[in-house]
């Protein structure tokens, strides 16, 4: 009876990605074409530094999901229409915030972005040379700093040999 | 224990309690805060899903407190939602105003006639342009606009009757009684 359940469960889950793939209906749209090599070249930069909303680790262009196809023609509309990169991602951000540049600005919501990795860096040099000087000086004083008992011993051992 | 192996001990404990507190809001991920806070709402005018003729004009939000919701027939999680909607505007008395987003005509008509309308209109945004004015990226999605007319919250996701009684209905209260409020997740 329990077993039961586990692969009712088990069913269950495997139709999960049935449900979550539910998406607006339609027909398939036609691919975006361009003309002028410049404006193709400007929505390709653009589309690789915009992030896709929907599934957040990919870009515009690596992402398929509905609204990633919405917002690549948006942003091929506005180029066509002689809008500059900038304007195109002035658009982008007014409405999805920061989050959906790739490439965020410096400001006070992301300098710890920006910084935290410089800031690590530089902790993680300074231990080192931190480790590096006391090693040093560990073997230094392993020599140099003899008792008079022994450094008499070490004039032994050597008249001796 | 020897002090040179708890330093790298002490290091990979704080890891995992940094790893840990990113699963656990990793639930929370999808959450993208809006710039549109604070902001008036988008300007359009769109025919209404009930009847084309009509028309919702954004200028209609201004003067009260609302709730805007986006909503689409193939949307699977706004079928729960949609019963707290119906209870909100009857029981609770919410204006709702509804975005039908990239939805058919028919099967957005058939879903109100069916699951009853809390909507006291809809507008028909069947190729999904109005959406991205509103920075829509996951539907059901509902915000919250003040008597000017701004935008005051976002929610995104289903809204359950716990979220409308212990985020919603305080929020619109307070916005109705003109108090400066900040809306937020309790």
């Amino acid at each position: 009876m329990k077993n039961h359940k586990h692969f009712l469960l088990l069913l269950l889950f495997c139709l999960l990605p049935v449900l979550a793939i539910a998406g607006p209906k339609g027909a398939p749209k036609p691919p975006i074409v361009f003309e002028d090599p410049q404006v193709e070249q400007d929505y390709q930069e653009l589309a690789e530094e915009l992030r896709c909303l929907v599934c957040q680790n990919q870009n515009l262009i690596d992402s398929n999901a509905d609204l990633a196809d919405d917002l690549r023609r948006e942003v091929a509309k506005m180029l066509k229409q002689g809008k500059n990169k900038e304007q195109v991602t002035e658009f982008m951000v007014n409405r999805y915030g920061d989050f959906v540049l790739y490439n965020p600005p410096v400001k006070s919501t992301t300098w710890l972005l920006w910084g935290g990795p410089f800031v690590l860096m530089f902790v993680g040099v300074f231990v080192l040379l931190k480790k590096i000087r006391a090693n040093k000086q560990e073997s230094q004083t392993d020599s140099a700093d003899l008792s008079d008992e022994e450094k008499q011993k070490l004039q032994d051992i050597l008249k001796n040999q | 224990m020897k002090k040179q192996f708890m330093t790298p001990l002490i290091i990979f404990g704080l890891l995992v309690v940094l790893l840990v507190v990113g699963l656990i809001k990793a639930k929370y991920v999808r959450d993208v805060p809006s710039p549109l806070i604070g902001k008036p709402t988008p300007v359009f005018n769109m025919p209404v899903v009930e009847d084309l003729q009509k028309s919702f004009n954004s200028e209609e939000l201004k003067g009260q407190v609302s709730l805007v919701n986006i909503w689409a027939s193939w949307c699977v999680s706004c079928r729960a939602e949609h019963q707290v909607l119906n209870y909100a505007a009857q029981k609770k008395g919410l204006k709702i105003y509804g975005i039908n987003y990239k939805d058919e005509l028919l099967d957005a008509r058939q879903w109100l006639a069916s699951r009853g309308n809390p909507y006291v209109k809809s507008a028909f945004d069947k190729d999904g342009l109005l959406g991205i004015d509103w920075g829509v990226y996951g539907v059901p999605e509902t915000f919250i606009i003040d008597q000017q007319g701004r935008i005051r919250y976002k929610f995104t996701g289903p809204v359950s009757v716990n979220d409308l009684e212990k985020i919603i209905i305080p929020c619109v209260d307070s916005l109705k009684a003109g108090k400066e409020v900040h809306c937020e997740k309790p």
